[in-house]
Parts: C-alpha cells; structure tokens; sequence
C-alpha cells in the first residue's frame, strides 16, 4: 500500500531499534485518577495560565480551572471532578517548582467530562475556531506542547498551502500516535476541517511511517468523500517526525534557518493533537487527559493509557508495575525524552510517554569510555540539519558558545540526538550543544 | 500509597547508544589486515612473522609506556597503536633489522601520533611517519629487498634481521628489484596477475593486491572506511596512467600495472582511509583521494624514486585541514554558498 514507488524521506538520521511491538498492539486504555491530580499552570511554551479557582472549591471533570494569560497561553482543566485541595508549588520536568492546582476526586462522583459552548468546523470564522482551540486548552501534543492557536494564527502576510498531520511518530517504544490513528480516526478526520479553515490552506496530508501500515490503511479508509485530504507513508527513520524533516519529505521544502514552517506555506499538527480537536470542539470540551505510551523493559503492565492529566509519576509507575533494578525513567522516547528527578512530577499535556530503562540498558550506556574523537565523520552523516556535530563538539569543549553560534549554526540543532547516538567515541556532542545553546542564549539576553 | 524509595539516574537525552565504538572499529580494521598479514607471512616466511610481531610490539609497547609516564590510563585497549603498528610493519621491506624495525615503531607512535596530543589528534598517518623517518634514515636496507616465495623462508632467518644494533645489515640471500623499481630503472614490466596474486617483490604487506581489496571491502561495507577514498585513489591512478600509457606505450606502463604494483592498494584501502587523518566530508574524502592519486603518479613517473604513495598519502594528510575548512555542509535551510570559516 506504498503511494509512491520513490521512497519519500530527508537526507541523514539514524536508525535507531523500532522497540515498538510490546505496545503497538495494545489498545487505548483508561488511566485511574490518582489520590491527587497536580495540575501544573505552565504546560506549554509561553506564559502560565491563571488560576480561577479557589482552594475547597468543588470542581466537575473538564471544567475550566485557570484561564489563558494572553495569547502566549492556554487553558487549563480539571482532570477529574472533585474538590480543590490547595494551589501551590510542585516539582516540573524542568527540575523547578512550578505553580500547580492540586485537585481530589470525589470517589462518587459519575465522572461525566463538562461540555460547553460547541463549535462547527463549517459555520465558525477562523477567528473562532483559534479562540476555541486556545480555550480548549491544546498545546502540540508530539512533545513540543507549544499552545496550537499560536501556530494556527498566520503572521501577517504569509499564507499557507499545505497542512501536514504528523503522525511519523519516529521515536523509539512509542506507539501512542499509532493507536490514536487506529482507534481514533475519525476524531483525526474531524479535526482536520478546523485546522484547514484556521489557517486557509487547501488540503492536509496525514504522514505515517511504513512500520504502521496498519494506521495508514485506517486513515486512508476514514478519508470522508470529498476532503482534500491523502495520505503518505514514509521509509522509517529519525528523526522524521521533527517538523523540518517532515516538511522536506513530504514536500521536498527547506525551512529557512530561523524561520517557521510557515515560510514555506506549510503547518505541522501532530496527529494526537488534531485528534484532540476533533474530539473537543464540536462538544466545547477541553482537555484533561491525554494518550501516552507507558513502556521499556522497566515496567511491567506496559500499554497504551488514556491519563488524566497531572497524574503523577509515582501513582503511575506503582499502578502498572516496575522491575526491582528500574534505574531510569524519562518523558518522551529514549532519543530526545527528558530523565525525570522526581516521581511527584505530574504527566502534562505533552507527555506522549513514559519510559523506564533497567540497568541493563543503562549500564550499556555509562559504562561506555569517552575517547578523543576520531573524525570518522558519522556525526556528519546522521546530523539532519547538516551542522559539524564534531567541530561543534571540539569548540564546545573549549567553551567557544558564541563562535558556535556565529561560525557553525549551533542555533539550528533541535537537539535530535542523532549525533551521540552514533559517536564511536561516545562524546556526549548534543549535551554540550544543549549547555552552549543556553550559553548564547544567556549572552544575548544580557547584551540588551 | 507504598512509599517508592528508588534513586533514578537523571542523564540527558539520548538514552540510547548505536553501540558503535573506537575500539570495535579499531579492532575490525586489524581483523581485515589479518589476511594481508597471513599471506606476507607465507610469502616472506618466518622474516616477515618477526618483523609484523617487532613492528607491532613497538607500537602497542611505546603507546603503553608513553600512558604510563603520563600517569593515564593505557589506551591500548583501543587498538589503534595496534593499527599502526601492524600497517607499519606491512609497509617495511622483509629482512630489514629488528632493531631498525623497532626504532621506526617508537617513531610511528611518538612522532607520529603522541607528540600532537594521542588518538584523534594526529594529522599525519602514524605508521608512515615511522616509515618515512626510516626511508630518511636507512635508505639502502629500506630499499633493498630480499625476493619472495624463497627457498626455506620457514626453516631459517636470514642474516639481517638479526643484525645487531646500529650494525649495517649484511643480505645473504637473493634480492631482486620491485616490479615499480625494475619498470623505473631496467623497463622490466610484471605480469597483472603476478602482481595482483602477490608473488613478486616488495614490502611485506603490499604484494598481494587481491587480499588488500578483500580486506578492504569488508570494511567499505560495514562503513568503517570511506570508500570514497580508495576509489577516488583508485580511479586517478586509472586514469591518470592510462592517459600516459595512450600517448607513449614504451615509455609508460599501463594503468593495470600501476594498479597493481607498489604500495597503492595498501595505501588506497589502509592509509589514505585512516579516520583522523582523511576529511570529514564525502566531497572532501573524494577531492583527497583525487591529490592522493595524482601525487602517487608523479612521484612514479616523473620522480627520482620508483614509488610515491607514502609521500602522496602524508601530503594529502597535511591538505585535509584545509579540505575539510573549505568544504564545511551547508546547513539546513541556509543558502548554498557558503564560504569557509577562518581556523
């Protein structure tokens, strides 16, 4: 069922193993409400949202509980229908506190999602559909989670033509994104008409990776007559889910350095998150729990969940079971997730997995000596942004931040780990890219 | 709610390793040189198992000693002094002295990689810093060489080996000239399949063609070798005396000859691909196998020696800095010129 005999992809990535046939089969179940829900105030990219409730104030499922502050931000939901226990600091993945809505179900409660003021994808201006789609609370849900109406909303001037429905879902043990496309395709299919009408663009092409066939025969079955929609399966690699790569496979386009996808009339929408709007809008809902893979050879129960959002690690980790040596647990897959430092961290909008590694896996990684570089140039072949991961390595090393940044493009690197994957040497070239990154970033902000 | 008392490792992304490393490269290029090995072996019997155990013992044993002096851990374990040692003494004519040999080894490893910083850092191929110094140094032992297949080669050693320190060697069985040297100076010309099957003269490791290009290809495709370079080598070469060859057949051998004879498929498939002394680009590995090729021609034909490949290689080393200034990629969604950065 390829569309094309020409295989599709970007140039450069790694091969990283698929490990996705523990969970790809299993299907989307529901998650239970932990003891307390903690839902963060900042889950996005942007400004935290306001918090509109008070402490003992009774909350229904889905209700709205902290508006947008601007248009940087989004709202947030209560996950489960209880009372507001307190609204103070819990720990983030970014190893800070961070402002948090502590809910607690009440256990007798039906759990009935709050439905408000729907909106129809063929009636409502793009004006409407943005403002929707920023009170529902969705932020991309593929692991950015930066707020969709941002996106949505063209910059002055630039018009789009294509609107790519990512559902590439590249990294390892994931299969989140494959279930959505299995089990809820026709919530895809509804979300894409607002998508299309928000932005202007005339059709929208679901692209799929060719080890998940199976959803690509799904979404090209639940197409509805007449919608300028198709849909593309891509060869397997990473990382092609990164938007850049995406938009170079599927339409041969190159985004500028610097610039957005939409200088090259193009949008990404994570698969997940056009579902979400499909399913949200038309019932005026809003999000309060998303799919994510819980997964690796350090949990037991693994599969598929539908989790309420803020549910915190530890209540998940002991609902499905850990093995005695799990020494790692990261959000996201193994190449760009992020470890976690605390299990009192709750799960967020953009929390497409959780993984646990043994210390067979890691072990295997730390006990790897780090040896000079070798110039064997492997990093050069996988980088998929063409940068020098190895002269970026050896300027990192002396502490040259900004002559990464002025001579190397080092701002480019979407830190897609492809050029540790690789290194023979096992230097850690995107970690010290991350530590310049924030360098330069420091630098220019004091130079103002 | 049981308490879970777990400490979790914090590490940044990725979490997951190709399982790639220096030392499984490393070691899979000495296992492709071990059939060039075994056959130098047969050809120049119990000479060249001494000298290959010499040259490699040089090596490993200056890189340890040299670690341990600076108070580090040995990097031996990485085999690369390993690949030098053994390259280096598949490049020394058989007979040449022990102790030659060995003053050559802690060259290639001191000179050569040690005094610029260790693995990684050496611009020029280690092994044929040995062998240059050694060329300089001893040009007669370094060019005279006893024949192969000789008669008793596994019964006894011949008497230069075992030359004593700082004694010249006295050669007492027969020499004869190398197929590049005897077209140079006499206008002999081998056969092809002599030279590609590896029964004439020559240095230990260079003589059988066939088993280099196996070797060589084995590591082509397990992409632990640019095989850009060995065929742009190759292919200049080619080219290079075939268009010679067409203007003059007297006065130029063909291009299957120069293939085939010298030092050239060692140089192509072992040194010239050395990681850290070869651009980082394919359009760079593919420009430096192009000088690699022409270098080698000249050095041949219009030379005052019969073979150029070592110095071909070692001045391809030195142009890589700046192969690889000039020919930075051209980063995603920048425009396509892009000029080099100041080093």
């Amino acid at each position: 069922m390829r569309s094309s005999p020409h295989s599709k992809t970007f140039a450069h990535g790694v091969h990283p193993p698929e490990c996705k046939d523990d969970t790809s089969a299993l299907p989307i179940r529901q998650f239970p409400f932990a003891p307390v829900q903690v839902v963060p105030l900042l889950q996005h990219l942007g400004k935290p949202a306001i918090a509109e409730v008070a402490e003992g104030q009774e909350v229904v499922r889905g209700q709205r509980i902290a508006r947008p502050d601007g248009f940087m931000s989004v709202a947030m939901h209560a996950p489960v229908s209880g009372v507001v226990q307190r609204i103070g600091l819990a720990p983030a993945i970014s190893g800070r506190m961070e402002p948090a809505i502590f809910v607690r179900p009440f256990p007798g409660s039906t759990q009935e999602p709050a439905q408000g003021r729907p909106v129809d994808a063929r009636t409502a201006t793009p004006e409407q559909i943005i403002a929707a789609v920023q009170e529902a609370g969705i932020v991309g849900l593929g692991g950015a989670s930066f707020p969709t109406h941002v996106k949505l909303k063209l910059p002055d001037g630039k018009r789009g033509d294509t609107l790519l429905i990512n559902g590439a879902e590249c990294e390892p043990y994931l299969t989140a994104d494959h279930r959505v496309m299995l089990e809820h395709a026709a919530d895809v299919m509804a979300g894409i008409p607002f998508l299309l009408k928000a932005t202007g663009t005339e059709r929208a092409i679901v692209c799929i990776e060719s080890n998940k066939q199976d959803a690509a025969a799904v979404m090209r079955a639940a197409i509805p007559p007449g919608q300028p929609v198709s849909v593309e399966v891509l060869p397997v690699k990473y990382p092609q889910g990164a938007e850049k790569m995406l938009i170079t496979a599927i339409l041969g386009r190159e985004v500028p350095s610097g610039g957005l996808p939409i200088d090259v009339g193009t949008l990404c929408v994570n698969v997940a998150t056009c579902a979400e709007i499909g399913q949200l809008l038309p019932r005026g809902a809003g999000i309060h729990e998303r799919v994510l893979t819980v997964g690796g050879p350090g949990i037991r129960k693994k599969g598929n969940y539908r989790v309420p959002i803020g549910t915190p690690l530890r209540f998940l980790l002991e609902s499905v079971g850990y093995e005695p040596d799990l020494t790692r647990v990261f959000l996201g897959g193994p190449m760009m997730g992020q470890a976690v430092s605390s299990l009192d961290i709750p799960v967020t909008k953009g929390t497409t997995g959780v993984i646990g590694f043994t210390a067979r896996e890691t072990g295997n990684v730390a006990e790897q000596r780090e040896h000079p570089c070798i110039r064997c140039g492997y990093c050069l072949e996988a980088c998929p942004i063409f940068l020098n991961p190895s002269m970026l390595g050896l300027l990192a090393r002396n502490e040259q931040h900004q002559r990464m940044a002025d001579d190397f493009h080092l701002m480019d690197c979407f830190e897609c780990g492809s050029c540790t994957f690789v290194c023979p040497a096992h230097i850690p070239l995107v970690q010290h890219f991350r530590i310049s990154k924030r360098a330069v970033r420091r630098a220019k902000a004091a130079g103002k | 709610m049981s308490s879970f008392d777990k400490t979790l490792e914090i590490r940044s992304s990725p979490h997951i390793l190709s399982g790639n490393s220096v030392s499984h490269i490393m070691l899979h290029v000495v296992l492709a040189l071990l059939p060039v090995a075994a056959f130098a072996c047969y050809a120049f019997g119990l000479t060249a198992l001494l000298s290959l155990c010499g040259a490699t013992l040089a090596c490993v044993g200056t890189e340890h000693l040299l670690c341990r002096l600076n108070h580090k851990p040995t990097t031996v374990g990485d085999w690369s002094a390993a690949i030098t040692g053994l390259l280096y003494g598949l490049t020394l004519p058989p007979g040449l002295p022990l102790w030659m040999i060995a003053i050559g080894g802690v060259i290639a490893i001191v000179l050569g990689k040690a005094v610029f910083g260790g693995l990684g850092q050496n611009p020029f191929n280690p092994a044929l810093v040995g062998r240059a110094v050694l060329q300089a140094a001893f040009p007669v032992s370094m060019t005279t060489w006893p024949v192969a297949m000789a008669e008793g080669r596994f019964s006894g050693l011949p008497n230069s080996l075992l030359t004593l320190p700082f004694m010249t060697p006295r050669y007492d069985g027969v020499t004869a000239a190398t197929p590049l040297s005897a077209w140079k100076f006499d206008h002999q010309l081998a056969s092809t399949s002599d030279l590609a099957l590896g029964f004439t003269g020559g240095s230990l490791g260079e003589t059988c063609a066939l088993l280099i290009l196996l070797g060589g290809l084995y590591l082509a495709v397990r992409r632990m070798l640019n095989w850009r370079i060995p065929v742009a080598v190759l292919a200049t070469v080619a080219a290079f005396t075939a268009i010679l060859h067409w203007s003059d057949p007297a006065r130029y051998a063909g291009p299957q000859f120069h293939l085939f004879s010298g030092g050239l498929m060692l140089g192509a498939w072992f040194m010239a691909t050395d990681m850290v002394g070869s651009p980082m680009t394919h359009l760079g590995c593919a420009i430096y196998g192009v000088v690699i090729g022409v270098l080698t021609v000249l050095i041949r034909v219009w030379g005052g020696m019969p073979e150029g490949v070592m110095y071909a290689i070692l001045l391809g080393n030195a142009l890589v800095p700046l192969i690889d200034n000039l020919l930075q990629p051209r980063v995603y969604g920048t425009a396509r010129k892009k000029k080099g950065v100041a080093a």
